[in-house]
């Protein structure tokens, strides 16, 4: 599966990784609705940093859409919280 | 529901929401290279605009890093002259610079950080609008209406994604130099009012003037000192000789002059 990271691009992962993942992400889930800033910043480096050992770079002339994305190491709580309430933070 | 998930969920709706909009598939692909295209122009933009604040922090440290150097000597001076009020005056402004100085380091950091990123996701955006461009005449040279509309819907879900994530990193960016730029605009404004030491404002340096004035009324009470000397020396009966009290003086010079000339004829040999 294509995971992409915002703001670096877009990484293949095994689909073998799906549920490692998925603990992960259930761990940002529940940081940022609990806006437990802390929590969220250590799931969300976690997540990245077995998405970056896992994955390979996927060649840049490749237009497919990602199974998953994942905010960048800079994006914090409140952006992440906007982004998924969709307030504007994609523009057009 | 997963975080990773809605993420893509929502750059995915944005993508459809276009799609749907358009009516003749094969014109969509037109169209959305259009709006590529535009984004690339977009994001070198930004790059400039970001380069452009960096700059103008840049030239903002040196500027006060110069001040700094200039209020530590200042401190020096005015100890070396016995007066530790201005020395501690000059110190404390230093301390401010210096605060000022590491607020703008981070600033100067962040917005290189920014340019990076930028500049990375120009050429990533780059590559995949080359892409784009390619599968676009493919599709369009190969396939009817209908049998396209698949294939297009990939490609433009694909790019689209890319364009979400750099636009967002666009606006970000955007964001960050703005909010660097008020902050430039104070620091400039802080140096034009005088309240920020700044190395060009002379006349407005009370610190300096203080020293300058103390300079000035040392060597006034210098010359007093040595006025005085002569005149008690003239009432000996050797100021008769008038100027040859200045000869008198001078003999000692090139005795003195002498010792290290001899010095190093003696290395010479």
């Amino acid at each position: 599966m294509i995971v992409r990271i915002l703001g670096e691009g877009q990484l293949e992962v095994d689909d073998s990784a799906a549920d490692e993942l998925n603990v992960l992400d259930a761990k940002l889930e529940a940081a940022v609705e609990k806006h437990d800033e802390a929590g969220y910043r250590a799931a969300r480096d976690a997540l990245l940093e077995r998405v970056r050992s896992l994955g390979t770079p996927v060649d840049v002339e490749v237009l497919e859409p990602s199974a998953l994305i994942l905010p960048q190491a800079d994006l914090t709580m409140d952006e992440v919280r906007k982004l998924l309430t969709d307030e504007g933070l994609i523009p057009g | 529901m997963s975080v990773m998930k809605r993420f893509s969920m929502i750059f995915r709706a944005k993508a459809n929401k276009a799609l749907d909009r358009m009516e003749d598939p094969r014109e969509t692909l037109d169209y959305s290279y259009q709006t590529q295209l535009e984004l690339l122009q977009k994001v070198r933009r930004g790059v400039a605009d970001v380069a452009t604040s960096r700059k103008r922090v840049e030239l903002q440290m040196n500027s006060l890093e110069q001040s700094s150097n200039k209020l530590d000597k200042q401190a020096r001076d005015a100890l070396s002259a016995g007066r530790e009020d201005l020395a501690r005056e000059a110190l404390s402004r230093k301390s401010g610079v210096q605060g000022q100085l590491a607020d703008l380091n981070t600033q100067y950091t962040s917005l290189q950080g920014e340019e990076e990123k930028l500049t990375s996701a120009s050429q990533r955006l780059q590559a995949k609008v080359d892409a784009f461009r390619t599968k676009k005449e493919t599709i369009k040279a190969t396939y009817t209406a209908a049998e396209a509309q698949t294939r297009i819907n990939e490609a433009f879900t694909g790019i689209s994604e890319e364009m979400g994530d750099v636009g967002m990193a666009i606006q970000r960016a955007e964001d960050k130099t703005a909010q660097m730029q008020a902050r430039a605009g104070a620091i400039d404004e802080l140096m034009a009012s005088g309240a920020l030491d700044d190395v060009v404002s002379g006349p407005r340096d009370d610190i300096q003037a203080e020293l300058d004035r103390m300079g000035a009324s040392h060597d006034v009470d210098g010359q007093l000192e040595r006025m005085k000397a002569e005149l008690s020396q003239g009432s000996a009966p050797r100021q008769l000789e008038g100027s040859a009290g200045a000869s008198d003086g001078q003999p000692a010079q090139p005795a003195q002059a002498a010792q290290p000339a001899d010095h190093q004829a003696g290395e010479g040999q």
